[in-house]
């Protein structure tokens, strides 16, 4: 789960990280207050999920009150790279001396949570990492003793971070790993981490990433749920226990376990469709559930196409094939559904569909050349 | 001979007596798996058809001896048991849970290397060696013995793989399920390693998916000197950066675990790529009867 900049800096204020004062605004009219409040000259920051806000006319600095009124009336509720801004952050403008980069994130190679550090601030970290791979420092933290503040000096000083302003830097990383564990987040970034004409050192932008699997223990952040983007679909799948993930295209995938549902994907764009979801219905998916996937799919009115990919283990053919019957029977299906089944209790599956509108497919590289053949006669 | 395991391993079950603990226990058993014991705390003493219930994986190990541990324990609790069992002197702990906190896999991962101890998973198939032993939730009538190795991040796309294999008459050494969380205790350069030494095993199949590294773990092993053919698959070739595809590991961040660089890495390294599945068989096949 992606928390917003505004949110991120909540937590970070909580545990002692400078942020700049500012305050959340969904109205024009709460966007000059805000100002208002913060001495009239104001940064007014959109808060969506994406980077490059900057350049593309999502942040900017205004003078006056009635400025951030104005531009907050168009910045609320227009689109930014597919996003639909809804709330603007309003933060006193900062004298700003340097930028830095740091972070705390996951290191799948190491096995372990990692600092990373650059004297390259404000540009995105991928493109440091491309261009100047050595002005990148990171540093391996085990979770046994977390970062000794010898690791943290040889950390800044291999970030290239002035060394004046390691005094200031180093109880912030030490905080950007303790708020990455004690939130289980798999990122916790600041770019930039400014520091001061008057030698200050604060966070300015903020990227967070909680871990989902851990939500169960995190109900203080499960909470900023509510107020995030998430695709409608996607989250309607989401509150019913579903693994959807939302495409742009038009061919509806269900399959279980993730591995087969992201080959079928493949296969599909291969033969030169497109498809319009991700959607694993689990091991061991009961009729009930299939028959939800089918729902869930069709909530998307771009899809033109439905097409099963059934690799039975645990999940059985005779159960698929009847929540399939249970899709067909009960709701007004007006697209082709193509079903390709093996393993467990196939056979059974098969001879449940036998005399239905479903199209059977004997392997998957057939079932996506069919599932697209269909769609485009529509 | 085999890898991980074989007619030598002794199984407890922890979560044995949950909805898919019970279940898989008795395929497993039905399988031949010799399955020594299982742990439910505060059970000890019950018996799920015939198979004695512990309080303690201890006990399992030291009245049972247990060399092997499998875990179906809810995901708040299975960083915490995949712990219990190194820590009770199982030397193979393989972890079936989905859906772990990312962190107590970091910590269990950490606790069971200090030790010795080899975790595969978690959020895996497990591992399985036809006509010898099962541990996992595999299934076993696709399985065919022979000399193909599989080692794979996805539990799916293994059951394909292995029912094209023994549709086409071959069959399989051992079948390695690593689990496609972004944090697992084993990962494809190990399973390679040991599929090298392995004199049963004759030329392996790696079937990655985008998201991190591994993938180019593997080639860069393979490219320094292996010595048997290994032909690989990656799934998520379609998938969007930034998408989390259904496993916490398959997502393309920035530049990394993009599909294309793992392709490029393995072919770089004389590994052959498959685009779909049946490929991949027919080129192994291709290479077994040569």
């Amino acid at each position: 789960m992606k928390l917003y900049e505004y949110q991120a800096k909540e937590i970070f204020a909580r545990h002692g990280i400078p942020v700049p004062r500012g305050q959340v605004a969904e109205t024009p009219e709460q966007a000059a207050a805000a100002a208002e409040r913060l001495g009239g000259r104001v940064v007014v920051k959109a808060q969506v999920h994406a980077g490059g806000r900057g350049k593309g006319g999502f942040v900017k600095v205004v003078n006056t009150p009635a400025e951030a009124r104005e531009y907050a009336e168009w910045m609320l509720g227009r689109t930014f790279k597919g996003l639909v801004v809804k709330r603007a952050l309003v933060e006193e403008p900062l004298d700003i001396k340097t930028e830095y980069y740091l972070s705390a994130t996951i290191d799948r190679m190491t096995k372990r949570p990692i600092m990373i550090g650059s004297a390259e601030g404000g540009v995105e970290i991928e493109q440091v990492a491309e261009e100047t791979p050595d002005a990148i420092a990171k540093a391996p933290i085990d979770t046994a003793y977390g970062p000794f503040d010898f690791q943290l000096r040889q950390f800044m000083t291999a970030a290239g971070f002035d060394p004046t302003a390691h005094r200031g830097i180093a109880p912030i990383a030490r905080k950007v790993y303790e708020i990455l564990v004690a939130a289980d987040a798999s990122l916790v970034e600041i770019n930039p981490l400014v520091i001061t004409g008057d030698g200050k050192v604060m966070a300015a932008d903020a990227k967070f990433d909680v871990d989902d699997n851990a939500l169960f223990r995190q109900k203080d952040l499960a909470q900023y749920r509510e107020e995030s983007e998430e695709d409608p679909i996607e989250a309607e799948a989401h509150r019913r226990g579903v693994t959807y993930v939302r495409l742009d295209g038009d061919i509806g995938i269900i399959g279980n376990g993730a591995g087969l549902v992201m080959t079928t994907l493949d296969l599909v764009t291969r033969a030169g469709g497109r498809p319009a979801n991700f959607l694993d219905i689990g091991g061991g998916a009961r009729a009930e559930s299939v028959r939800e996937a089918i729902e869930i799919v069709l909530m998307d009115p771009n899809v033109k196409g439905i097409l099963f990919n059934i690799f039975g283990g645990i999940t059985r053919g005779d159960e698929v094939a009847k929540g399939i019957l249970a899709g067909t029977s009960t709701m007004d299906i007006k697209v082709p559904i193509v079903v390709r089944m093996e393993g467990t209790l196939a056979e059974e599956g098969r001879k449940l569909l036998e005399g239905s509108n479903l199209v059977a497919a004997s392997g998957p590289v057939e079932a996506a050349e069919k599932i697209i053949e269909l769609a485009r006669g529509r | 001979m085999a890898i991980l395991v074989d007619s030598h391993t002794r199984v407890v079950v922890t979560g044995a007596t949950g909805q898919e603990g019970a279940r898989h226990t008795g395929y497993m058993r039905e399988y031949g798996t010799n399955v020594v014991a299982g742990v439910t705390p505060g059970r000890g003493g019950q018996d799920l058809d015939g198979l004695p219930i512990l309080d303690t994986v201890h006990e399992a190990v030291q009245q049972h001896g247990a060399n092997t541990a499998i875990i179906f324990v809810p995901p708040p609790f299975a960083g915490d048991s995949i712990c219990e069992c190194v820590d009770a002197g199982s030397e193979l702990v393989i972890c079936i849970t989905e859906g772990l906190p990312t962190l107590d896999a970091i910590r269990a991962v950490r606790f069971a290397g200090e030790r010795g101890v080899r975790v595969i998973g978690p959020n895996c198939p497990g591992v399985m060696t036809p006509g010898q032993s099962k541990v996992g939730i595999m299934p076993a009538d696709i399985f065919r013995e022979g000399c193909v190795g599989v080692v794979s991040r996805s539990g799916t796309l293994t059951y394909e793989v292995v029912n094209l294999l023994t549709e086409n008459g071959l069959g399989v050494s051992t079948c390695v399920g690593i689990g496609g969380d972004p944090v697992i205790g084993t990962t494809f350069t190990d399973v390679l390693e040991l599929f090298r030494d392995d004199p049963d095993t004759c030329a392996v199949i790696l079937i990655g998916e985008i998201g991190g590294a591994d993938e180019e773990m593997a080639a860069e092993l393979i490219g320094s000197g292996y010595p048997k053919p290994v032909v690989s698959f990656i799934s998520g070739r379609s998938a969007p950066p930034g998408k989390r595809m259904g496993h916490a590991g398959a997502i393309i961040s920035g530049n990394t675990g993009t599909p294309q660089g793992k392709v490029d890495a393995f072919k770089a390294v004389g590994v052959q790529v498959g685009d779909t599945l049946d490929e991949v068989v027919h080129i192994v096949q291709g290479l077994v009867k040569a």
